[in-house]
């Protein structure tokens, strides 16, 4: 099936088979590994990526729906020039095994894009879905409070 | 004091650092009371821990960074002696190599109680084979890193500096003395600043002396947080784990064995599967089959599309079947008895006796980085055919070596790499991943295949934290315990992983089993702890914390039914009854820092624990509250005394990482049988704890000093009992099963 998508401001003509989610596609086709595969079912939170700039769990997501621009983890920013948000995560240690935090930073990232001044409850909801088994979880409440101070005085 | 040895050749390849005019610098130290049979006189092999070259300083560490941030202590360990910039430097993991033995897990100095402690070690060291065979022990576990690294990477550091200086010094022609080093360069008397990397090649060509280290009081880098090595890659999807290897050429692959453990396959047929789009073959394994695909994706939905008959295990049907087996241990003969203080008996007699019994069901690690690994059989390679692996592992030359007799190859011909880990908890000590890529890899001779297992695959092929059932007596009189017997039944970790490393189990006490129980600071006026061992089919491994982390909550959840019984206030009967300074620091810590008064409002319940284990104390209080919506845990506080503190920030995410894992397992986790399978297969069925039900955590490091105690392990063990005992306050119900979900709701 072919397929047109636009990944990181990128665009890909593919040919690829139908149904076939789009985590797969960004990591085993466009080699853009930092998007991770935890469940497959939608109920961690790894694969998170941007279609359009909300927050969408790639694993189930088949790439003849995904209806926007893609962005993924190496599309938010590099190691030379972190996003805001990624600069947060880096300046408060967020990350331990940091598997699944390419994941906890999109998912904050489109919050922040949406809500600049989010509440706790605001947090906890856009992060609820997005597992840590290293318990990083007090480290990324501080990191995104401190992204949102960051770019509203920005 | 140790022996210190250089390696200096044109080319040196190790892992992925290829030195080539550059000098790599290794160390070990010879300790005591095991020998170390390295002998360099009989031609062993020397790996480095530090390479200088002309693209800089690189560590290489050997020990597995899981998340536990090891990597950047290691680093600056190194980085203390050889004056170069945390920024500066690279770290990789080590290959599989004897030098990298974990000289802590065999050490006396973790030695904290006399008889505390040595258990998991030793029996470890059995298991992998002791005397000639010590330096197999390549292991990362039992929260023994730092100590393990504490000296050797800062002589490794040292010996660089001197050699690097000497280089300089010999070049022009001043002595070495009235040279110094700073941020990389070596510093000329008149000012020059001379490049590291410049000096390499030459440096590898001088004679060093033992270099002394230097004292504490001149640490520029450690006992401060240092920013983590891997904190940028982590941070921007760049940081590579097994799953993200991609090869020219590279087909992915997965798995599906047999979900009954030790069961097999009668049949298959894979004909819809081959059928199916982007699949290149179905291998039969055995046990069961893998599917090489295009993608990760087309291989799972072929592995799912198999139709397959398996053979059922011998193991027990249902988790009823499985406590059966666990409580039918205490009618065998015992298998230890570490502690018989006083006369237990006699004290219970006549006493108005407490007499309990607790459960804790199996667990899962539950890493988020799923089992694999990526692997290339490549049949002609030079001398005949050679395996390289890419395998997210705690223990190299065990895996290397299961997955060369695995393929029938020498260990020689089989190349190992150990990337980034997301997660271990002791779920990647065991080699069973490493072996089945490895055999997938040789059915496809010559084509890298990256080997994903499916969460589902990965949830019912654990090796999982056994189940256990204590059954504890007490007195109290005056409030004081008069006697404490404590009876422990589980399957065996020690033996199981044993008979999987080595071939054979250890006969004897199995003390790891007893861990956490028979070794905790407390002085009663009598004390009994015994073991009973249960064999089972069911697959048992190293969870964080290990035997502790059952023994724990059955500890601590006794001791303050204890309290209630003498009608105290749980932590202050603690305190009078620990016999240990530290640990009656860090209690008094946890009480400060928590304003604990002993009582608490209604809607508000609190519950402390301490434990000791890996050579730190740990204590925690634990706060939950009920508004209605059902039981949230609100805060928790944590103090802990590791001795010597290298990294106050990477302790103090361990302690909070390791809470965090205590009572996500206390309150939700439990792995279940039915039809002699594991019933749960992905998130939805076995949640950890997410973030909003997670509490605000306050961490508190205390440094006694004379010990270096561990910081991966010992703070999950407190959380298990400090929660069950703040549910006690909450509610009034003492509940001696976990998880507390089952009787307890708790808030989402």
């Amino acid at each position: 099936m072919p397929v047109t998508l636009r990944v990181n401001g990128q665009r890909h003509d593919l040919d690829l088979p139908p149904g076939m989610p789009l985590l797969w596609v960004l990591r085993d086709v466009l080699d853009l590994t930092g998007t991770k595969y935890g469940c497959g079912v939608a109920s961690c939170g790894a694969c998170t990526v941007h279609v359009g700039g909300q927050a969408v769990q790639s694993c189930q997501l088949p790439v003849g729906d995904v209806w926007d621009e893609v962005t993924t983890i190496e599309g938010l920013g590099t190691p030379d020039a972190p996003a805001p948000i990624q600069a947060a995560w880096i300046a408060h240690q967020v990350a331990q095994c940091g598997y699944c935090q390419s994941g906890q930073i999109m998912a904050a990232a489109a919050l922040l894009a949406e809500v600049p001044d989010p509440s706790d409850a605001e947090i906890e909801a856009a992060l609820a879905l997005n597992l840590c088994r290293c318990g990083t979880y007090g480290a990324i409440r501080a990191a995104v409070r401190s992204a949102a101070d960051q770019m509203r005085e920005a | 004091m140790g022996r210190v040895r250089r390696i200096a050749r044109r080319s040196f390849l190790i892992g992925s650092a290829a030195v080539v005019g550059g000098v790599a610098f290794g160390v070990w130290q010879v300790s005591r009371p095991v020998e170390n049979p390295l002998r360099p006189e009989r031609g062993a092999t020397l790996n480095p821990f530090v390479i200088v070259d002309g693209d800089g300083v690189t560590v290489i560490a050997p020990r597995a960074e899981m998340g536990q941030g090891i990597h950047t202590t290691l680093a600056a360990l190194v980085a203390e002696e050889l004056d170069v910039e945390m920024s500066d430097l690279r770290v990789l993991h080590g290959p599989p190599a004897q030098a990298y033995y974990n000289s802590a897990l065999l050490r006396g100095e973790l030695r904290y109680h006399p008889e505390g402690l040595g258990g998991w070690r030793r029996v470890m060291a059995d298991a992998l084979g002791a005397g000639s065979r010590v330096l197999r022990l390549q292991v990362t576990g039992g929260s023994t890193s730092t100590l393990d690294g504490y000296v050797r990477m800062r002589t490794a550091g040292a010996t660089a500096r001197e050699a690097l200086k000497e280089a300089a010094a010999q070049a022009h022609g001043l002595p070495r003395d009235r040279l110094a080093t700073d941020r990389g360069h070596v510093i000329l008397p008149d000012g020059t600043r001379i490049p590291y990397g410049d000096l390499a090649e030459a440096a590898a060509a001088v004679e060093v002396p033992e270099v002394a280290l230097r004292p504490a009081s001149e640490w520029r880098l450690l006992g401060r947080s240092q920013p983590r090595v891997d904190a940028v890659a982590k941070s921007t999807g760049t940081a590579r784990y097994a799953i993200d290897v991609r090869l020219p050429g590279m087909r992915f692959a997965t798995v599906r064995m047999c979900p009954h453990p030790r069961g097999g396959m009668a049949r298959f047929d894979a004909a819809r599967a081959e059928a199916m789009s982007g699949v290149d073959k179905v291998i039969d394994l055995g046990t069961g089959i893998a599917v090489v695909a295009h993608t990760t994706w087309q291989a799972m939905e072929a592995a799912r599309a198999v139709e397959i008959t398996w053979t059922p295990g011998p193991g027990p049907q249902t988790t009823a079947d499985a406590f059966a087996e666990i409580e039918a241990a205490f009618d065998t003969r015992r298998n230890a008895r570490p502690r018989d203080d006083g006369d237990v008996d006699a004290a219970l007699e006549g006493a108005d006796a407490l007499s309990v019994e607790y459960r804790v069901p199996f667990l899962h690690h539950t890493t988020m980085e799923p089992m694999g690994a990526a692997a290339l059989f490549d049949p002609a390679a030079g001398d005949g055919p050679h395996l390289t692996l890419w395998s997210g592992n705690q223990a190299p030359i065990l895996h290397r070596d299961k997955a060369a007799e695995a393929v029938d190859l020498p260990p020689e011909a089989v190349t190992l790499h150990t990337p980034m880990m997301g997660g271990g908890f002791g779920r990647r000590a065991e080699f069973d991943f490493t072996v089945l890529a490895a055999r997938v890899a040789q059915a496809a001779p010559g084509t890298p295949v990256q080997v994903t297992w499916s969460r589902e695959e990965d949830m019912r092929h654990g090796f999982y934290r056994p189940g256990a059932i204590a059954r504890m007596r007490g007195a109290v009189t005056d409030g004081r315990v008069e006697a404490f017997d404590a009876k422990v039944a589980a399957p065996s970790v020690m033996r199981q992983s044993s008979r999987r490393f080595s071939g054979f189990a250890p006969p004897g006490p199995d003390r790891a089993h007893l861990e956490g129980i028979a070794d905790q600071p407390y002085g009663f006026a009598s004390c009994r702890v015994e073991g009973y061992l249960c064999e089972t089919a069911l697959p048992v491994g190293f969870w964080r914390a290990v035997g502790n982390s059952f023994n724990g909550f059955f500890h601590e959840c006794f001791v303050d039914e204890l309290a209630h019984a003498a009608g105290a206030d749980p932590l202050a009967f603690r305190l009078a009854h620990l016999d240990d300074a530290p640990s009656r620091a860090v209690l008094e810590a946890v009480a400060e820092m928590s304003d604990w008064t002993g009582a608490t409002p209604d809607g508000i319940g609190r519950g402390v624990a301490i434990t000791r284990s890996f050579g730190t104390p740990v204590a925690q209080v634990v706060e939950v509250a009920d508004d209605g919506g059902g039981v949230r845990i609100t805060r928790a506080w944590v103090a802990c005394d590791v001795g010597r503190a290298l990294d106050p920030a990477i302790i103090a995410q361990q302690m909070e990482g390791g809470l965090i894992q205590g009572l996500s397992a206390a309150a939700y986790e439990e792995i279940t049988f039915d039809d002699g399978q594991v019933v749960q297969g992905n998130f939805p069925d076995y949640t950890p704890m997410r973030l909003p039900q997670g509490p605000r955590v306050a961490v508190r490091i205390l440094e006694s000093g004379g010990h270096m105690g561990g910081a991966g392990e010992p703070a999950t063990p407190p959380a298990m009992p400090a929660l069950a005992n703040a549910v006690f306050d909450l509610t009034g119900r003492r509940l001696r099963e976990l998880p507390l979900a089952r009787h307890i709701r708790f808030a989402v």
